[in-house]
C-alpha cells in the first residue's frame, strides 16, 4: 500500500514538472501558432544556470530566479528577433526553435561539460514528512504544491486579468484584437518569455529529482509533447491533465518495465490520437 | 503541342546532356576516388535516397515530419539483426526492412494523419522518439546504446565464378548505386504519376481536392508508407554500408538532418534533397575531422535556411532565373 | 425529379445558431437563388449541403439518397460539386494542372501510381478544349498564385465544372469582381447546360436575378422567404431586411 502511495505521489510531482513545460509550450502555440521546439533547451539551460547560482551563492530561490528570469529573457530574444521575422509561417517557425534546440544542447555541453549534475535541495526541503504510515520527501511534495498554485495563477492570469483577456481575445481572432488596438506584438513576446520562464523554473526545481545532464532536454521535450498530444495543445486544463496522465504513466512505466518505459507513455498517445486526435481539451 | 508539355521545352536538350553526363562520372567514380571518399560517395547516394523519400511526404504532399528516421532505423535494425543473427541473405533481408518500415509506417500512420501542420510535426518527432527509446532500452534485442557491430556484406549468391564480393568497396559502390538508382526511378515515377499530381494538389489545398471528389487521407496514407518504405530502403544499404546499427540511427537528430538535407535543397524537387544530402554528409564529414561540434553547426543552419531561403538552394536558383528574366 | 433536399437542417457552435431549421428543395435543372444578408448562414448552407461541414441536426438528400453522414469527396463523387467564396485553386500549380486535377478527380486512374500524367493525351485534350471554351488559353501554363484575380474566380468555376456535376453550388461567383468580368462570369453560367442543377449565392443584386428561377431568402441562420423572383422582388420583408439596397 505504502509502495503505491509513494511511487503515486512521485508520479504526481514528476507531472507537475511536466506541466511548467507544457503550459508554456500550449500558450506559447495558443497564441502565436509556434511549435517551440527549443523549450527543452530552455528547460535545461535553466536548470543548468541554476545549478551554477546554487553553487556561488547556495541559495535555491535565487537559483530558481536566475534561471528562469534569463532563459526568460533569452526567450524574447529569441522571439522578438528572429521568431518574428517569420510570422504566420509555421513550418519555417517550427524549424527555426528546432535550429535553436541543437545550437543550445550542443553549447551546454561546451559549457558545462557531459557530466550527469544534480542541484542540492533547497534547505527547507531537505528532511521528509512523515504522512501517515510512511515518510515521503518533503522537496517533492512542495513541487505538488508549487505546481497547483502555478497552475492557479496561470489560470487567474487568463480569465480574470485583463492581460488575460486581451491573450483570449488574439487567440480567438487576432486580426480584430489588433484593430481593437491590442498590442498584439508585446503580447506575443511577453508569453514567449512567461513560456521559457516556466519552463526553466521547471529545469531548476527538478534538478534535486531529476537531475541536469546532456539529453535532457530532448527527453523532456518528448515527454512535454506527449502531454500536450494528450492534454490538447493551447489547453493550460490539458496541461495539467496531461502532465499528471504522463507524469504518473511515465513514473510506474519505469518502475515495471524499465526496459521498455517509453511504451507505457506510447500506448495513452496512442489511444487519444484514434480516438480524439486534438487532445482531450484541444480544439478542432 | 508546347502547351501540354509540363516541363519546358527549351530545357530538355541540356538537361538531358547534364544527366548523362552525371551518370557517367558516377559509373567512373571508383576510379577517380579514393577509398574513403568513395565511402562518403555512398554515404551521400545512400543519404540521397533518404532525402529524396522524405521529399515525397514533405514536398510533395505537404507533410513535414520530424520522425522519417524511425523507418530509416527500423529497416536498418530488421536487416542488420537478421544478417547478422540469423544470417539471413540479402535478398531476405532488405525485404523484410521493407516490410517492417511499411508496416510502422502504417501504424504510425493511422495515428498521425487525422492531424495537420504543426500537430502532426510533433506527432511524428513524438513517435519517432518513442522508437527511439525502444530500441535504446531494449538492450537484449537491439544491443542498446552499444548497438549491433560486425553486421555482414551481402552475399549476393550469384555464383558467377566472379572474382569480387561486396566486402570489396568498389562492387559495394556499384550496389548501393545501382540500388539508389532503382529506388530514384520509382521515386520519379510516382511523382510524375497521376497518384503523384493528386498529391501535389493536396499539399496546395486538401479542401479543393475534397471538393472535386479526391479521398485525401488514402492518398496521404499510400504516400506516408511509400516515403518509409523508400526510407527503409535507405537504412537497409546504410547498414550494409557501415555494418553496424545503433540507435542513432534513430535519433531525432538523424530525423533533423535528413529534414534540412530536404529544406536546403529545396523541397518538391527531387533533385534538391539529393544535392542537399550530398551537401550534408560532406559538411559533416569535414567539420567532424576538426571539431565536434557537428550539432551546433546543423543548428545554426538550421536557423539561417529556415530565416533566409526556405524555399532551398533549387528555391534560389529559380528565384535568380526569374529576376534575370525580368527587365 | 428532385435533386437537392435539405430537411430541417441546423448547425450550431458552441452558443452560435449558425443555421436554424432550414428546409429547402431544389428540383433537378433548377436555378436557385440564395441571398440574404451578411451572416445570414449561406456559405455555412453550402458547407452543410457539400460536406465540409457536418449538420447539428437534420438530413440532406441528393436524387433521393441520404448523404447526411457522407464525407465530402463521397458527395463530389455523387456529382455536387462547388466553389468558394475565397478562391481555392492550387497555387503552385499552373493553370494547366489546376484543370487537369478537376478532370481526373473522377476516374479510377487518378490513383495510378505507374501510369504517367504526360502521358494521357485523352485528359490534356479535354483541359485544353475546355480552357479554349473559355478563351483562357492565354493562361494555361501560368501558376494560379500569379494570374489575376478575375482570372482565378474563373478558373475556380472552370474546376467545378470539369468535375461534369449534376448539382453546381455557386459562393459569391462574381465576389471582386469588375463590371466586364461579371459579365463574363455570369455569361458562363448562363450558358451551362439546363440538366444542371445550379444554387448561386449572390451578392450583388442585378446579377442575382438574373441567375434565378426560384430564389431563396436567409436572415440570421433561418430561412424567412421562398419563392420565384417577383414574389420575392415585392416581399416587404426581403425589403426590409434588404433596406436601402435595390
Amino acid at each position: 500500500m505504502t509502495f503505491w502511495l509513494v511511487q503515486t505521489l512521485n508520479g504526481i510531482s514528476f507531472g507537475m514538472l511536466l506541466f511548467l513545460l507544457a503550459a508554456g509550450l500550449s500558450l506559447i502555440y495558443g497564441l502565436m501558432k509556434v511549435l517551440n521546439l527549443a523549450h527543452g533547451s530552455f528547460y535545461l539551460l535553466g536548470g543548468y544556470i541554476g545549478l551554477a547560482v546554487i553553487h556561488v551563492t547556495g541559495s535555491f530561490v535565487l537559483a530558481a530566479l536566475a534561471g528562469s528570469l534569463t532563459i526568460a529573457v533569452i526567450g524574447s530574444l529569441v522571439e522578438r528577433f528572429f521568431l518574428r521575422r517569420l510570422y504566420l509561417q509555421e513550418l519555417p517557425q517550427a524549424l527555426l526553435t528546432f535550429g535553436f534546440l541543437f545550437i543550445f544542447s550542443d553549447l551546454a555541453t561546451v559549457i558545462w561539460g557531459r557530466n550527469p549534475e544534480t542541484i542540492p535541495k533547497p534547505s527547507m526541503f531537505r528532511e521528509s514528512l512523515q504522512l501517515g504510515a510512511f515518510y515521503y520527501p518533503s522537496y517533492r511534495l512542495f513541487i505538488i504544491a508549487f505546481g497547483l498554485v502555478v497552475a492557479g495563477f496561470l489560470w487567474w492570469l487568463q480569465e480574470g486579468t485583463r492581460v488575460g483577456a486581451m491573450l483570449r481575445a488574439s487567440v480567438d481572432d487576432e486580426e480584430t484584437a489588433r484593430a481593437l488596438g491590442i498590442n498584439v506584438s508585446v503580447l506575443f513576446t511577453l508569453v514567449f518569455a512567461l513560456g521559457a520562464f516556466l519552463a526553466a523554473l521547471g529545469g531548476v526545481m527538478g534538478g534535486p529529482i531529476v537531475g541536469v545532464y546532456p539529453g535532457a532536454d530532448f527527453e523532456v521535450l518528448l515527454l512535454g509533447f506527449v502531454v500536450v498530444i494528450v492534454g490538447g495543445l493551447g489547453s493550460l486544463k490539458g496541461a495539467l491533465v496531461g502532465g499528471l496522465v504522463v507524469g504518473l504513466l511515465d513514473n510506474f512505466g519505469k518502475v515495471f518495465f524499465p526496459e521498455l518505459a517509453l511504451f507505457t507513455i506510447f500506448a495513452p498517445m496512442a489511444l487519444i490520437l484514434a480516438v480524439r486526435p486534438a487532445g482531450l481539451f484541444g480544439r478542432e | 503541342m508546347s502547351a501540354f508539355l509540363l516541363k519546358r521545352a527549351s530545357t530538355w536538350p541540356p538537361l538531358a546532356a547534364a544527366a548523362l553526363i552525371g551518370i557517367l562520372v558516377l559509373l567512373a567514380l571508383p576510379y577517380l576516388l579514393s577509398p574513403y571518399h568513395l565511402g562518403l560517395a555512398v554515404q551521400m547516394m545512400i543519404f540521397a535516397l533518404f532525402a529524396m523519400s522524405l521529399d515525397l511526404l514533405i514536398g510533395y504532399g505537404g507533410m513535414p515530419s520530424l520522425g522519417h528516421a524511425a523507418y530509416f532505423g527500423i529497416a536498418g535494425y530488421t536487416t542488420g539483426l537478421l544478417a547478422l543473427r540469423l544470417s539471413l541473405s540479402v535478398w531476405l533481408a532488405i525485404p523484410a526492412g521493407l516490410l517492417l518500415a511499411a508496416l510502422t509506417a502504417a501504424l504510425f500512420g493511422l495515428l498521425a494523419l487525422r492531424t495537420r501542420g504543426s500537430y502532426f510535426l510533433m506527432i511524428t518527432l513524438a513517435l519517432g522518439q518513442v522508437v527511439w527509446g525502444i530500441a535504446f532500452g531494449w538492450r537484449s534485442l537491439t544491443g542498446g546504446d552499444d548497438g549491433l557491430p560486425d553486421v555482414p556484406r551481402p552475399d549476393l549468391g550469384l555464383h558467377l565464378g566472379l572474382p569480387w564480393s561486396l566486402t570489396d568497396n568498389t562492387p559495394f559502390y556499384y550496389f548501393v548505386l545501382f540500388s539508389v538508382a532503382v529506388g530514384t526511378f520509382l521515386l520519379i515515377r510516382i511523382v510524375t504519376s497521376p497518384f503523384g499530381y493528386a498529391l501535389r494538389g493536396i499539399r496546395e489545398s486538401e479542401t479543393r481536392m475534397l471538393a472535386l471528389g479526391y479521398n485525401v487521407w488514402r492518398y496521404r496514407f499510400v504516400a506516408f508508407v511509400l516515403a518509409a518504405t523508400f526510407a527503409g530502403l535507405a537504412g537497409c544499404l546504410y547498414v550494409y554500408y557501415d555494418r553496424f546499427v545503433s540507435p542513432d540511427y534513430l535519433h531525432v537528430a538523424r530525423s533533423a538532418e535528413v529534414l534540412l538535407m530536404v529544406i536546403l535543397g529545396g523541397s518538391g524537387t527531387l533533385i534538391g534533397p539529393a544535392i542537399g544530402a550530398a551537401l550534408i554528409v560532406f559538411l559533416e564529414n569535414v567539420i567532424s575531422a576538426y571539431t565536434e561540434r557537428w550539432l551546433l553547426l546543423l543548428g545554426l543552419i538550421y536557423v539561417v535556411v529556415a530565416l533566409f531561403a526556405p524555399t532551398g538552394l533549387i528555391g534560389l536558383v529559380r528565384e535568380f532565373r526569374l529576376r534575370r528574366a525580368e527587365p | 425529379m428532385t435533386a437537392l433536399v435539405a430537411s430541417d437542417i441546423s448547425r450550431n457552435f458552441g452558443g452560435l445558431q449558425a443555421l436554424s431549421h432550414v428546409s429547402l428543395t431544389v428540383e433537378a435543372g433548377e436555378r436557385r437563388l440564395i441571398i440574404g444578408p451578411n451572416g445570414a448562414g449561406k456559405t455555412t448552407l453550402f458547407n452543410l449541403l457539400s460536406g465540409a461541414m457536418a449538420v447539428s441536426s437534420g438530413n440532406v438528400l441528393l436524387f433521393g439518397r441520404d448523404i447526411t453522414r457522407l464525407p465530402t469527396y463521397a458527395r463530389a463523387r455523387m456529382g455536387l460539386a462547388r466553389t468558394f467564396q475565397i478562391t481555392n485553386l492550387f497555387p503552385r500549380l499552373t493553370v494547366l494542372e489546376n484543370v487537369l486535377l478537376a478532370l481526373q478527380a473522377g476516374d479510377q486512374s487518378a490513383f495510378s501510381l505507374h501510369r504517367r500524367m504526360r502521358a494521357n493525351h485523352q485528359l490534356f485534350h479535354g483541359a485544353d478544349a475546355l480552357l479554349r471554351k473559355w478563351d483562357l488559353t492565354a493562361i494555361t501554363g501560368k501558376r494560379a498564385g500569379d494570374i489575376a484575380y478575375g482570372e482565378q474566380r474563373q478558373i475556380d468555376l472552370i474546376l467545378a465544372i470539369a468535375m461534369q456535376p449534376k448539382v453546381l453550388l455557386l459562393d459569391e461567383p462574381t465576389a471582386g469582381l469588375s463590371a466586364a468580368e461579371v459579365v463574363r462570369v455570369v455569361s458562363m453560367i448562363r450558358s451551362l447546360p439546363r440538366e444542371i442543377t445550379i444554387l448561386t449565392i449572390e451578392h450583388d443584386m442585378d446579377v442575382a436575378f438574373e441567375l434565378a428561377d426560384r430564389i431563396t431568402v436567409l436572415h440570421q441562420g433561418c430561412l424567412v422567404v421562398e419563392g420565384d423572383v417577383e414574389a420575392v422582388r415585392n416581399h416587404p420583408q426581403v425589403k426590409e431586411i434588404y433596406l436601402g439596397v435595390d
